[in-house]
C-alpha cells in the first residue's frame, strides 16, 4: 500500500456565529457552526481522493485545513508526517509550495489587474522556482501544459471564458510544482461541455507529473470518474471511505446509499418515482446527537441518536461509520 | 399524438444588447402534449430560459418576440396584455431556479399564496385560507398551519421552493413551467422535488416544461427533450430514442461529456472549444467551428430541423455519420 502524504487526523473545525447583546444579557451559550467534528482521513502518494457531500457537510472546509488556509480547532493536518500547525519560515513556504489549491471561482481567485504572464510570474519568483531570465520559457511552458495559446500571457483574465480562466488557476498552481493539489470544485461553475475538457486535462496532468489529487465535488458522477478512492461527507463527519469502484457497487452507510440513489442516472430506462431519502439536512450550528444521519435513515433504531458510530472496517481498505454492518437501502416513505 | 396542449412555431426573442441586436431565440418550433414533461436541454446562453419566459413575456423592457404560441386556440405572442395576465399565474404557471428572488421576502407564505388564489379563483377569504394550508401540504410542507405564517428567509432551500410551487399550483395551472428548478439545490433535496413534481402532474393532470442544463434530470424526468445550442434547437425527440442514438453532433457530444459508469479515469469525449456568444453565432450550423463532423457545408447552410426517424428531429447536415458514430461509441 502507498504512503499517506497527508492526513487528517480527528480533525475539528468551528466558526462561532456572532453573540448579540440579548444573547449575550440573556446568558445564552455562544454558538458555531461545526463546520468539522473529528475528522480522520488520509491522502496517498500518487492518488485522486475524491471527497463528496451535500452543502454544509464540510467538504470545502477540510480541504482548507488541509492546506493551511484555516487552522483546525482540534485535532492535527500531517504533511509527510509532520504537523502542518508547527511549520514556520522556510518549512511552511516550502509547505505552501507544494501543497497547492485550486478554488471553485475562477472569476474570484484571479487578479482581474494582472496578466496571465504577471499572475505566472508572480507565483514563480515568490517561490523562486527558476531563475529570473528562464521566466518567460517557464510560463510558455505552463501555458502549453494546459493548453492555453501563447498568446494568452499578455492578456487579462477577463478575456477568457470560464474554462480558460479555470486552466490559468491551474497553470498557477503547477507553475511551483506542487506534489498535492487540492481541487475544490473545479469544475462545478462550468458547462458540461467545457468541464469534460477541465478533467480531462486534470486525468493527463495528474499521469504526467504524478500528482496527488485531493477532487472536492459534490458531482458524483465526476468523482467518481476522476477518483482512485472516495470519502463521504455527512453535517462534518466522514461517514465512508472505499475504493470508487466499491463505494459506488456496495455503499454500506445509508447516507451514501441515499446519495448514489438520488443522484439522476444517465439511463432513462432506469427511473425511480420514490424519493431516496427524506427529510432535510440538519442545520451544522445544531447537528442531531448520535449519528449525524439519524433524523433522516431509514433504518435508524434507538442505538443511533444515542451513541455516535466510529469508522470501522467493511472490507479490504472500506470503511463506514453506522452501527449496522450492511443495511439494505430503502427509499423513502 | 392527440391535439398539443402548447404548440409553439418559429418562436424568435431578440435584444439590444451593447447597441446592437442580438437574437437569444431563433426559430424555435416545438409542441407539449397532455400531461407530458418536456426536458429543454442546454448550456448557459442557449436560449432554454428565455425561451421559457418569452411565452409568458418575462423578458425585460425592449426585448422583441415574434413567431406563435398557440395555447387553447389563442396565439400568447400577440394577445393583448391584460388577457394575457389572466393566463399567466392562471391557466400556465411558472417556478423559477431561485426561490429566495422569486418569493417576496416581506411577506409570508400565507400572503403570497392566497394572492395568487384571489386572482385566480373564485375562492371567498376562508376559502383561501383552507385551500393555503391544503397546497402547503400537497407539497409536503410538514406543520403547514403554522409555517403558513412564516417568511421565506425562515425556510429552507427545499421548503422554498416547495413554497414556490404550492403557489404556482393554487390556479390549478394546466401547464408548469420549470426554469432550472433544482440548481441550486443538494442532490437528496433535488431528488425530492423532481418526484413531488412528478407526482403533482399526474394528481393534478398538468404538463411540464422543464429546463435544465442536467442531462441526468432530463433521463430521470422527460418523456420528450428538445436540445438547444445558440438559440436553436437542434434536436428533439423522445428522451430514450436521443439517449440511446442522438443525431446531432452536438448532443452527441454532450452525452460523451458526462462521465458513465464503467470508464473511470479514461478521458471523456468532450467537446473542444466553447459556446459561441449571441454577438458571434457562426454562419451556417452555429456548432460548425467545434464539431468533428464538420465540412463545408455546415459552415454555409444553416441545416434545418427535420424528422430522422418518426417523432426525432435533428438539424444535422451529417445526421447519419452521427448516429453511426454514436452507435459505435
Amino acid at each position: 500500500m502507498t504512503e499517506a502524504i497527508l492526513t487528517a487526523e480527528g480533525v475539528s473545525k468551528d466558526f462561532p456565529l456572532p453573540r448579540s447583546l440579548s444573547d449575550r444579557l440573556a446568558g445564552r451559550p455562544a454558538r458555531a457552526v461545526h463546520a468539522l467534528s473529528g475528522v480522520t482521513l488520509e491522502v496517498r502518494r500518487g492518488e485522486t481522493l475524491g471527497i463528496v457531500g451535500e452543502s454544509g457537510c464540510g467538504k470545502s472546509t477540510l480541504a482548507r485545513c488541509l492546506v493551511r488556509l484555516h487552522e483546525v480547532d482540534g485535532g492535527r493536518v500531517t504533511y509527510g508526517g509532520t504537523d502542518v500547525a508547527t511549520l514556520t519560515g522556510a518549512e511552511r513556504r516550502a509547505f505552501n509550495r507544494r501543497v497547492q489549491m485550486i478554488f471553485q471561482d475562477p472569476y474570484g481567485s484571479l487578479n482581474p489587474r494582472m496578466t496571465v504572464r504577471q499572475i505566472l510570474a508572480e507565483a514563480l519568483s515568490v517561490h523562486r522556482m527558476v531563475p529570473t531570465a528562464r521566466i518567460p520559457d517557464r510560463i510558455a511552458e505552463l501555458l502549453a501544459l494546459v493548453r492555453l495559446p501563447s498568446d494568452a500571457a499578455d492578456r487579462h483574465p477577463h478575456a477568457f471564458s470560464g474554462g480558460q480562466r479555470q486552466r490559468i488557476g491551474i497553470a498557477r498552481a503547477l507553475s511551483v510544482e506542487p506534489e498535492v493539489l487540492v481541487a475544490d470544485e473545479l469544475v462545478s461553475a462550468l458547462d458540461v461541455s467545457v468541464q469534460a475538457q477541465v478533467v480531462n486535462l486534470l486525468l493527463e496532468l495528474q499521469e504526467r507529473l504524478r500528482l496527488t489529487v485531493v477532487f472536492v465535488a459534490h458531482d458524483l458522477r465526476l468523482v467518481r470518474h476522476i477518483s482512485h478512492r472516495v470519502a463521504v461527507m455527512y453535517l462534518g463527519k466522514v461517514v465512508e471511505v472505499a475504493p470508487t469502484a466499491t463505494l459506488f457497487d456496495d455503499p454500506r452507510h445509508p447516507y451514501t446509499q441515499a446519495l448514489l440513489h438520488a443522484a439522476p442516472s444517465l439511463d432513462p430506462g432506469s427511473r425511480s418515482r420514490r424519493a431516496a431519502a427524506r427529510g432535510e439536512l440538519p442545520s451544522p450550528i445544531a447537528p442531531p446527537p448520535g449519528c449525524p444521519f439519524n433524523t433522516r435513515c431509514p433504518h435508524a433504531f434507538d442505538r443511533c441518536p444515542a451513541e455516535v458510530p466510529f469508522l470501522t472496517s467493511r472490507g479490504p481498505d472500506h470503511v463506514a461509520a453506522c452501527h449496522l454492518a450492511a443495511p439494505r437501502f430503502e427509499s423513502a416513505r | 399524438m392527440s391535439a398539443p396542449l402548447l404548440s409553439v412555431r418559429g418562436l424568435t426573442a431578440r435584444f439590444r444588447a451593447g447597441g446592437r441586436e442580438v437574437t437569444a431565440v431563433d426559430d424555435v418550433s416545438f409542441d407539449v402534449g397532455e400531461g407530458e414533461v418536456l426536458g429543454l436541454v442546454g448550456e448557459s446562453g442557449s436560449g432554454k430560459s428565455v425561451t421559457l419566459r418569452s411565452l409568458l413575456r418575462l423578458l425585460p423592457s425592449g426585448a422583441r418576440v415574434e413567431g406563435q404560441a398557440l395555447w387553447q386556440g389563442r396565439d400568447l405572442v400577440a394577445m393583448p396584455d391584460a388577457r394575457l395576465r389572466r393566463v399567466r399565474g392562471g391557466a400556465i404557471s411558472m417556478i423559477f431556479q431561485e426561490p429566495m428572488t422569486a418569493l417576496n421576502p416581506v411577506l409570508p407564505v400565507r400572503v403570497q399564496i392566497e394572492e395568487s388564489l384571489r386572482a385566480h379563483t373564485a375562492l371567498d377569504r376562508a376559502g383561501r385560507r383552507a385551500r393555503a394550508r391544503e397546497l402547503l401540504d400537497l407539497v409536503g410542507i410538514p406543520d403547514a398551519a403554522r409555517r403558513l405564517d412564516e417568511y421565506p428567509h425562515q425556510f429552507s432551500g427545499g421548503m422554498r421552493q416547495r413554497a414556490m410551487i404550492a403557489i404556482a399550483l393554487a390556479s390549478e395551472p394546466r401547464l408548469l413551467l420549470a426554469d432550472e428548478p433544482t440548481t441550486a439545490l443538494d442532490v437528496t433535496i433535488q431528488d425530492q422535488i423532481l418526484k413531488l413534481i412528478l407526482d403533482l402532474k399526474d394528481r393534478l393532470g398538468m404538463s411540464v416544461v422543464l429546463v435544465t442544463h442536467d442531462l441526468g434530470v432530463v433521463a430521470e424526468t422527460c418523456s420528450r427533450m428538445a436540445v438547444m445550442y445558440a438559440g436553436r434547437i437542434v434536436e428533439q425527440g423522445g428522451v430514450r430514442e436521443v439517449f440511446a442514438s442522438p443525431r446531432h453532433a452536438y448532443t452527441l457530444g454532450l452525452l460523451g461529456s458526462v462521465p458513465r459508469a464503467g470508464t473511470e479515469r479514461s478521458a471523456l469525449r468532450s467537446i473542444e472549444g466553447t459556446p459561441p456568444g449571441l454577438a458571434a453565432i457562426p454562419p451556417g450550423c452555429a456548432f460548425n467551428p467545434r464539431c468533428a463532423f464538420a465540412t463545408t457545408v455546415c459552415r454555409e447552410v444553416r441545416p434545418d430541423l427535420s424528422p430522422r426517424t418518426p417523432g426525432h428531429l435533428a438539424a444535422c447536415h451529417h445526421s447519419d455519420r452521427v448516429a453511426q458514430a454514436s452507435l459505435a461509441a
